[in-house]
């Protein structure tokens, strides 16, 4: 078969997909034009808007910009793009927040190193797998000490720390606490000791029945009230406690969800084999739970990821809030799209992420199955 | 055994706790000497009255006033920590004891005064409800707005305000209601309403914003009272004072003339109100419990009442706000502050 050939038959294909899903009959087609001209007048306002007509660091006549006034914007109304100078300008607060910038270097560490911490977890045909394993269970102190300090290190107090940091911090160490947390109370939840099951149900459903909000102001205005004066556990930490809370609760469903699908089968042979409580949940029925598990687990992930932006709430600088406090800078006042649109961004390569990363699991178990 | 234990431990975790307590119930002034630094609850981010800069720094009259309180207590202007609290938490957050202050454009009412256990030490910044319209319209005045549209934010101070505004003065308005303030701010910019109604100071710093801000005039009416000011707790009088003379120092030193710049040469003036304030006459700082160069630090540091206001919301800032209410009594404003002697 000539080349030629092969690009008819290729081009066919194409072709024919396109007939079929886009042009089967006359509506389909008026539909089909309708939303080409829909998505090209978005997507062309978007970009131009975004990127051709944008000033970046230097505006059109080339002059570095330093507050809002030299942004193109002011001096065409009407006909300009973004100013994405403001992001330029408060780079290191949306990374770091109010981090003091000659100790930024510690936290640019962290950042390096968080993904080395989560690969072994991630995959399991990695090589080395042992060694990237033990390293995440060392991360977290690793982790506190660089950020937070300690002997050889100043001491950075929390309330100095935000912006992706803080979401990142909320939402990874959330994450992480909440696993354990979760696979207990859905044990818990399952368990036949009448107290143990209880316990569990009430705090499972207590907590999935109040939104995040309620948790959030809870733990940072009525916890301090409870404790004595001058004890004033901080403020980040009250918050990962409600998150934490929060996130073991839906987990715990997900997990649950997981452990019902086993058969009753699993079990019952892994007792006739003698095999006590603890080693049948920790060598059969676990690993298969959690295997069908995981896609709704990182669901779960994902969301609270975005509900961490609700701390903005109590105060702090998460990625939202210290995007609200750069608006409020007289400097850079109104560049609202400029500043969400960057924060949607950021939250979507992570989200993005995790949702791939689901993919790509659910992908690989069905494999597995077979 | 494991009982006897136990409870041992809890009866010495709760000794433990006591002592805590005990130690902890010291004066504010004790307690933020010993930290180094003042926890100054501020603004979440308010153009003009608290928010960090590029570089991170807060700025903002409110924050100035954290400043004045550090320069006193320890001459250092900048050692204060910032505690960003939402109009949420912010009550809380000073009556867990989280911060020393709180100054963040609070409205000083009788409730909050009162129920709350705050104390409300002095008025930085008198506001009150105002409104915004195009100029093309050729209205001067917010009695000629009879049947105008009105962007408002729904279940606020501001609605009540407004609907008493409208009712005592026998005219009509159709309301355009709107959840938050930027978005009343972005519903006016879009032409869905003739009139933006907010704190003055509000409607300053979103005028700032826009791309021709001459277009749109503030009427001179305001229709309601908002004296915001620096609040402390309730019960410790001492941090109180040390609190309401730092900013009244911010005042009387505009009053008698003294800048950050000429602070110095002020110290050979041969006023004595100067110099009991300058700490050259000695005695007025040990009676707060400070240095006698208390008010010295905060002039030169921070400056005095009208560098700050200049500074961050005059009208040589993009928020441009004329003093008004916020002169000195004696520039036609209500700005008074009782004698230092």
């Amino acid at each position: 078969m000539s080349s030629s050939a092969i690009q008819i038959i290729s081009r066919s294909k194409y072709y024919n997909w396109l007939v079929k899903n886009l042009f089967s009959s006359w509506v389909n087609t008026i539909l089909t034009v309708i939303a080409l001209i829909f998505v090209y007048q978005v997507g062309s306002f978007f970009l131009y808007w975004a990127i051709f007509d944008a000033d970046f660091r230097y505006n059109f006549q080339g002059e570095l910009i330093i507050d809002r006034g030299f942004c193109s914007k002011n001096i065409m109304p009407g006909e300009y793009g973004a100013c994405w100078a403001i992001i330029f300008a408060r780079w290191n607060q949306f990374m770091y927040g109010l981090y003091p910038i000659e100790e930024a270097w510690r936290v640019n560490l962290i950042y390096a190193l968080l993904p080395l911490a989560i690969i072994g977890i991630l995959f399991d045909k990695i090589p080395f797998r042992r060694y990237f394993i033990y390293f995440t269970f060392i991360f977290p102190f690793l982790a506190y000490f660089m950020l937070y300090g300690g002997p050889g290190l100043s001491v950075v107090g929390t309330n100095k720390w935000g912006g992706l940091l803080v979401t990142l911090f909320l939402g990874v160490t959330g994450i992480g606490l909440a696993f354990p947390l979760s696979i207990l109370l859905a044990l818990g939840r399952r368990s036949k000791m009448p107290i143990i099951k209880s316990l569990c149900v009430v705090f499972i459903e207590f907590i999935r029945g109040v939104p995040l909000i309620t948790l959030l102001f809870t733990a940072n205005v009525m916890l301090p009230l409870f404790l004595p004066d001058g004890v004033n556990p901080d403020n980040l930490l009250r918050a990962l406690v409600a998150v934490t809370l929060f996130q073991s609760a839906y987990m715990a469903e997900a997990i649950r969800g997981g452990l019902q699908a086993i058969p009753r089968g699993q079990v019952e042979a892994a007792q006739s084999l003698g095999l006590s409580y603890w080693q049948t949940t920790r060598k059969i029925v676990l690993p298969q739970a959690l295997k069908i598990a995981i896609p709704p687990i990182v669901n779960t992930c994902i969301g609270l990821f975005k509900d961490t932006s609700l701390v903005l709430i109590i105060g702090l600088f998460d990625l939202l809030g210290i995007g609200r406090a750069a608006l409020a800078d007289m400097t850079w006042t109104k560049l609202y799209y400029e500043v969400y649109v960057f924060i949607s961004l950021v939250f979507f390569i992570f989200c993005f992420g995790m949702s791939r990363y689901s993919l790509y699991l659910e992908k690989k178990l069905k494999t597995d199955n077979s | 055994m494991t009982k006897i234990k136990s409870l041992f431990i809890s009866l010495v975790l709760t000794l433990g706790v006591s002592a805590a307590i005990a130690g902890s119930h010291g004066s504010t002034h004790d307690l933020v000497k010993d930290r180094g630094k003042l926890m100054c609850g501020s603004n979440t981010g308010l153009a003009g009255f608290g928010a960090p800069n590029d570089a991170g720094v807060w700025e903002g009259i409110d924050v100035d006033v954290c400043r004045a309180v550090a320069a006193a207590v320890f001459g250092d202007a900048s050692k204060v920590e910032y505690v960003p609290t939402t109009s949420k938490v912010r009550f809380t957050v000073l009556q867990s004891g989280e911060i020393d202050m709180l100054s963040r454009n609070t409205t000083w009412t009788l409730s909050r005064d009162v129920d709350l256990g705050l104390e409300f030490v002095g008025v930085n910044y008198y506001d009150g409800q105002g409104f915004m319209v195009n100029k093309s319209l050729g209205v001067s005045s917010a009695m000629e707005l009879d049947g105008a549209s009105v962007c408002i934010q729904v279940g606020t101070t501001t609605e009540m305000n407004l609907a008493d505004f409208f009712k005592a003065n026998g005219m009509s308005y159709e309301s355009v209601p709107v959840e938050t303030n930027s978005e009343a701010d972005a519903a006016y910019t879009a032409g869905r309403c003739d009139v933006y109604t907010t704190d003055a100071s509000g409607l300053y710093a979103s005028r700032a914003g826009y791309p021709d801000p001459s277009a749109h005039v503030v009427l001179p009416e305001i229709v309601s009272k908002e004296p915001l000011g620096p609040a402390v707790r309730h019960g410790d009088s001492e941090w109180a004072d040390i609190v309401r003379w730092s900013l009244n120092a911010m005042i009387i030193g505009e009053e008698l003339g003294i800048t950050s710049a000429n602070v110095d040469e002020m110290k050979s003036s041969k006023n004595p109100e100067v110099l009991r304030l300058l700490g050259v006459d000695a005695g007025y700082g040990a009676m707060l419990g400070l240095s006698d160069d208390w008010a010295y630090n905060i002039l030169s540091q921070v400056g005095n009442y009208s560098e700050s206001f200049e500074k961050h919301i005059g009208p040589n800032t993009p928020i441009n706000i004329q003093r008004g209410l916020n002169a000195l009594y004696k520039d036609g404003g209500i700005l008074y502050a009782p004698p230092f002697r």
